[in-house]
């Protein structure tokens, strides 16, 4: 079982969510975050004090899957978020132990 | 013979017809004098019913600047952590404060004293009842006028605490408000509006100072002592390099469109009636802010290429600010000017100033009301005229020139003494009093508490409770 994160721009989300459902995924993860990577953040006036805001709001988006539907899920993820500007985000993947669903006690690939 | 005897019946016919005349309009009877009286007494009743309507209107509306107004105002402009405490502190002096000036301080701020301050024939509010007091509101009840500056009171120790937001512990903010109210508000109050006051113009001051609504008695001496705050307490932990933007500018907004709308309770009201007074003193009010918010959104615009809404709402108080000596001697065309010119001058002042010598008056205490109070108070003895209110009569009546366009430039002086009395007051009374509070209970949070926020650490609150758990 593999995990996948996906750090996408928050206006991606309804496009990365649809393109995951087309391919099978069934259970995923969203989170409100902010942070950069080499994209420049932007400037705020308060007051007439300039303030840099350099952490910027993105989507963390979480799924576990198994092995044989990574490489489908990461091109459906990247076809939907990619807008060829800096910012579109990264996915990230890792190994994941055991999976285990809370209602019946499955466990493995059967839980996701 | 006979042409005599024609004109001598002709005259004596004319006698009986104007003794006739005369007895169609007769003396008033006792009963017919009766009723005049009473048709007097209903006139004058009514009068004073619209004035006193108008009056207690009024001071509904400055209460409303204190809560909500200005505690959203502050409310918003702190961080998540204060919003409580910073809302609490102007809350705070709705009740302190008004206990305060029942028991002791509106008899030392309006009772008959000396130049300086009043006396204590009105502790407790001895003597002020139903009837009038000619020489501040003749057609008020005296409960009515007490109560309106009782409002004044109010907010003007609240708008010092802009100065010192999220780093004064609560117990040293009661303290040194009840302080402050006794030795800066009070002998200001008194000199300006008070009888015998040393500034007091409508009463014979000896420098007579122009101040309307309280320039100089709220704006100058609140702005001057909230810089003297900010000085003395200190820097927030982690100012200027950490960014401590506000964190609701909504909160802001509504608090400052509360301000515009209870400010024409404090400047049309202080006409202390219902007559054109307080119509021209309500248009050059809202003239003013109006032109501020250009003003102040202007010099944003030029300077940072954007107009903020933080910036356009700070505009339209910087406005009212300088307005309020004003208000009641200027009409809509100068008001439009001071507004203006407030608006771009308390803009220079955050902006630049501020920044450039580096205090934390964190929410622009100093910046808009103390910077915006001088301005308007010395604008007040240019644009003064007595064609709107006639405050200077000569020995028989008639009214004498105000301010320096009506022909009157010796006012200007005037007005600097008034500024520069309300400077000192402010400067010695609020260093006096930190110092004292200070080497007693402290001033300051610590610096964990400081950074855990006032909500928690002085109220064991939270502002907003919006947590994951259902």
């Amino acid at each position: 079982m593999t995990k996948l994160e996906a750090i996408i721009q928050t206006s991606r989300l309804e496009a990365v969510k649809d393109a995951l459902h087309e391919i099978g995924v069934e259970g995923m993860t969203v989170l409100e975050v902010r942070g950069h990577g080499r994209q420049k953040g932007h400037t705020e006036f308060y007051r007439g004090r300039e303030y840099t805001v350099d952490l910027i709001p993105k989507i963390k988006l979480e799924t576990v899957l198994p092995d044989t539907m990574v490489e489908k899920a990461v091109q459906a993820i990247v076809t939907a978020a990619r807008s060829g500007k800096i910012g579109d985000g990264k996915i990230f993947l890792s190994k994941v132990d055991d999976a285990i669903r809370i209602r019946n006690d499955e466990r493995g690939e059967g839980a996701l | 013979m006979a042409h005599r005897l024609v004109l001598g019946s002709l005259l004596g016919l004319l006698l009986a017809c104007s003794s006739l005349y005369a007895q169609s309009a007769p003396a008033p009877s006792a009963a017919d004098s009766a009723r005049l009286a009473r048709l007097e007494q209903q006139v004058a009743d009514a009068k004073g019913s619209a004035d006193n309507a108008w009056m207690l209107t009024s001071s509904a509306l400055v209460l409303m600047m204190t809560g909500p107004g200005l505690a959203l105002f502050y409310g918003g402009l702190v961080r998540k952590k204060n919003v409580l405490a910073t809302m609490a502190q102007s809350f705070a002096m709705m009740a302190v404060i008004t206990v305060l000036w029942g028991v002791l301080s509106y008899s030392l701020a309006f009772g008959s004293g000396n130049a300086f301050i009043g006396g204590l024939h009105h502790l407790f509010l001895h003597g002020v009842g139903a009837q009038p007091d000619s020489d501040y509101a003749a057609t008020l009840p005296l409960q009515t006028f007490m109560v309106y500056q009782l409002m004044f009171a109010i907010i003007t120790p609240a708008l010092i605490t802009g100065a010192f937001a999220e780093r004064m512990k609560f117990s040293s903010l009661l303290c040194f408000m009840v302080l402050w109210s006794l030795v800066v508000y009070s002998p200001m109050a008194h000199m300006v509006w008070g009888k015998g006051g040393l500034l007091n113009a409508a009463l014979g001051g000896r420098f007579p100072c122009l101040d309307f609504a309280g320039g100089t008695v709220v704006h100058v001496t609140s702005g001057v002592s909230a810089l003297v705050c900010a000085l003395y307490l200190g820097k927030r932990v982690g100012y200027p390099k950490q960014a401590m933007t506000p964190h609701s500018v909504v909160l802001s907004f509504v608090g400052a469109c509360l301000l515009w709308v209870g400010w024409f309770g404090f400047n049309a009201g202080s006409a202390l009636g219902a007559g054109t007074l307080a119509t021209s003193a309500f248009i050059a009010t809202h003239f003013a802010a109006a032109a501020a918010v250009i003003g102040w959104s202007g010099a944003e615009w030029i300077r940072n290429g954007k107009p903020s809404a933080l910036g356009a709402i700070s505009g339209a108080v910087a406005g009212l600010v300088a307005i309020t000596p004003a208000a009641g001697f200027v009409g809509p065309m100068p008001a439009l000017l001071i507004g203006l010119l407030a608006g771009a001058f308390c803009f220079f002042m955050v902006a630049t100033v501020k920044a450039r010598f580096g205090y934390d008056d964190s929410l622009d205490a100093f910046g808009v009301h103390g910077a915006g109070g001088t301005l308007g108070a010395l604008l007040t003895g240019i644009f003064a005229v007595s064609a709107i209110n006639p405050i200077f009569k000569d020995a028989q009546g008639s009214p004498l020139p105000s301010g320096l366009l009506d022909g009157n430039a010796h006012q200007l002086l005037n007005q600097m003494v008034g500024v520069l009395i309300a400077w000192v007051l402010a400067i010695v009374g609020t260093l006096a009093i930190l110092k004292l509070v200070d080497l007693t209970i402290g001033l300051r949070v610590s610096e964990d508490e400081e950074v855990q926020g006032l909500d928690l650490s002085q109220h064991g609150e939270e502002g907003y409770s919006w947590e994951v758990t259902a």
